[in-house]
């Protein structure tokens, strides 16, 4: 019998799929998938490395969403997630799918298919969650811009939600924890990477690469912030729980419990 | 505009604004169509969360609160000693708009207290919304207060360029109306709620024919009660509720545990506790009755004219109707599994998918989400496991209050704690 085979490819999404081609081509068994970043050697395994083909990752892409549509997008939020040994999780995942007539991403009675579902919702959860808690401070070139540090990979998946938004303004979201942003022209979003020099939370300081007007806004946003507040129904538990505390430097009207 | 005059309003008509609940943004379809700003054809977001656990979805300000009314349970009523304030339309315009391009909001949420007349206020609320999209190009979402007593052709407008309109009740019965609100005729409520019911039937209507058919109210209307104020019932309250979701195709109702804010005989003290749990009761049965197909007869009526404070209403309905009981999971139709405590409508659609593929047993249910601790004694699955079979409704619930941990229990528990 042949080795089992592990997979390196580039970190991308793309990446991933023509792994999925190449395991599917060459019927290998699969040992493991793994990030070119983060490889170990499997004692056993032969390596392959793999070459991102962009032809080949949308023949993946398109042959599972016409398997099905909710197939495809659990595939895509989990492996945003960035869960160490996804790649094989969803590599089982899609050979199920393909091998499957009915469709087995709606049987939660399978541990696989269910991870893979509760992956993709926490990813979800995310998603809507930095399309809440970002905050744009005005710069001086008259961009909308904010840092956020989102547990999962999710800036790919809110640049249709901010596009559509703030169509009349520049705007640029970094994740200062991966190192990229998207930025908005007027025109189109873009990947962006910068070079920052600081990380720019909401700080109480003021920062002259902001317009000044922006702080008062952010004060009357912090007042407003207070007095909505109805102090004799207090419930700091489900303040938390809805704001977790990993957020608050990014949020201006949490800036002073930081 | 001076920051530090905008500043000095806006935490005065912010904090007068805050007792009106609804901070809902979901349900508008309003995209943007030509690059200008704002779109609310999504889920409504909650951008953040007081530290009362409230969620700040809006701007949620009054206009003014000067009023010529004085309600007993209204922090703004005529004879309250307070600050007064007013927006100039403006200032409204600019707060809503900066704050949206920072991403601090979904949009605005503009309420009034009373001056002049109805009529005046209303044209001005109108003004406000009617600027934001014709000379803003904003497609945030909009919730305007309808006045009680405004005029029909203020609703109309008010609902082009609202998403959401909304009446707030307030007290759940006329007696308790009379008494708190004397100034106040339960028609004045009602006419606009009823005018902007039709308009929306109406523009739906048109809209079938004529695609180009403006939007009217979008999100539809809402309106708010407030809890524990006038010694009313469970039952009255939603049997109250039943009603204006029926005849006035109401969206929401909200519900509000009162605050105590005056010091008058007729109300409760100030100092009292603010009644969450009640509070809390009334909208888990509210859910019940949209979602999970209760009729209000069978949760409240004149044996039960109040909730359970200790256990949640659908868990007080099962064990009233144990006939029912157990339910077999895997055969079971939809509606009776919505209908088992401890299973959401989230796992009955999960349990629908699953159990086409097997028979699902309990480390099934378990790992999709039920609330098994409730719903195991009513339930029966691919398991020959089941030991609940001679239990009595007594027993069953002192089982499931033994072995669970209420978030609310010390506010009712009646015992002690030995070492506080």
């Amino acid at each position: 019998m042949e080795n089992a085979k592990t997979l390196i490819y580039d970190g991308s999404f793309n990446g991933f799929l023509t792994s999925i081609f190449v395991a599917f081509e060459e019927k290998a068994q699969i040992a493991d998938i793994q990030k070119k970043t983060i490889s170990q050697n499997g004692l056993f395994s032969e390596i392959e490395t793999i070459f991102t083909h962009v032809e080949k990752a949308k023949r993946v892409w398109n042959g599972i969403q016409k398997k099905n549509h909710n197939a495809i997008k659990n595939i895509y939020f989990a492996y945003l997630s960035e869960t160490h040994g996804i790649e094989l999780l969803l590599y089982r995942y899609i050979r199920k799918l393909f091998a499957n007539q009915a469709s087995i991403h709606l049987d939660y009675s399978d541990g696989l298919v269910l991870k893979i579902s509760q992956l993709a919702k926490s990813v979800s959860r995310e998603k809507h969650r930095m399309e809440a808690f970002v905050r744009f401070q005005l710069t001086q070139d008259d961009i909308y811009f904010a840092n956020i540090e989102p547990d999962f990979d999710v800036l790919p998946l809110i640049s249709k939600h901010f596009r559509s938004r703030y169509a009349d303004q520049q705007w640029l979201i970094y994740d200062v924890k991966r190192q990229y942003g998207i930025f908005y022209d007027l025109e189109k979003v873009e990947i962006v990477s910068l070079d920052l020099t600081e990380i720019y939370t909401n700080s109480i300081q003021k920062n002259n690469r902001f317009v000044c007007e922006e702080y008062s806004y952010q004060e009357l946003w912090n007042n407003y912030f207070k007095s909505t507040n109805i102090k004799s129904r207090i419930n700091l538990k489900l303040h938390t729980q809805h704001v977790p505390k990993r957020y608050w430097k990014y949020l201006s009207e949490k800036r002073e419990a930081v | 505009m001076s920051f530090e005059r905008t500043k000095e309003k806006l935490n005065i008509l912010a904090d007068a604004a805050k007792y009106d609940v609804s901070c809902s943004s979901s349900g508008s379809k309003r995209i943007n169509p030509n690059k200008g700003l704002g779109d609310s054809s999504g889920m409504g977001i909650c951008h953040s969360y007081t530290e009362d656990g409230r969620c700040v979805s809006l701007l949620k300000i009054l206009l003014t609160n000067y009023c010529i009314f004085d309600c007993a349970y209204c922090v703004t009523r005529k004879s309250n000693d307070i600050q007064r304030a007013a927006f100039k339309i403006q200032e409204v315009v600019d707060l809503t708009i900066n704050f949206y391009r920072r991403n601090y909001i979904e949009g605005l949420f503009l309420s009034s207290g009373i001056f002049k007349s109805p009529d005046y206020t209303m044209e001005r609320l109108v003004a406000v919304a009617k600027k934001l999209r014709t000379e803003e190009n904003f497609n945030g979402y909009i919730h305007l207060k309808s006045i009680p007593g405004a005029s029909d052709e203020l609703m109309r407008e008010a609902g082009l360029y609202a998403d959401r309109l909304s009446v707030n009740i307030e007290i759940p019965t006329l007696s308790g109306l009379k008494l708190l609100a004397p100034d106040k005729k339960h028609e004045d409520f009602i006419k606009p709620m009823l005018k902007v019911k039709n308009e929306i039937i109406q523009y739906k209507e048109e809209k079938k024919i004529l695609k180009s058919t403006p939007k009217y109210a979008p999100a539809g209307q809402s309106t708010q009660m407030i809890i524990g104020a006038t010694g009313e019932s469970d039952k009255d309250i939603m049997y109250s509720a039943t009603h204006y979701y029926k005849n006035y195709n109401m969206k929401r109702v909200y519900y509000s545990g009162y605050v105590p804010v005056a010091e008058d005989t007729r109300l409760p003290a100030i100092g009292t506790q603010v009644p969450m749990l009640r509070e809390n009761r009334l909208y888990q049965t509210d859910w019940l009755l949209r979602f999970y197909g209760f009729g209000v007869h069978e949760i409240l009526n004149n044996d039960h004219p109040n909730l359970d404070i200790d256990i949640d209403p659908k868990l007080g309905w099962a064990l009233r109707n144990l006939q029912h009981f157990p339910i077999d999971i895997n055969k079971a139709e939809m509606q009776m599994l919505a209908r088992i405590p401890g299973i959401g409508m989230k796992s009955v659609h999960k349990i629908i998918s699953a159990r086409r593929f097997r028979k699902l047993n309990w480390e099934h249910l378990k790992k999709i989400g039920v609330a098994l601790n409730r719903a195991k004694y009513f339930i029966v699955c691919d398991s020959s496991h089941w030991d609940h079979r001679d239990m009595n409704a007594d027993k069953i619930k002192g089982r499931i209050l033994q072995n669970s941990v209420g978030k609310f229990r010390k506010e009712y528990s009646a015992q002690l704690s030995l070492f506080n």
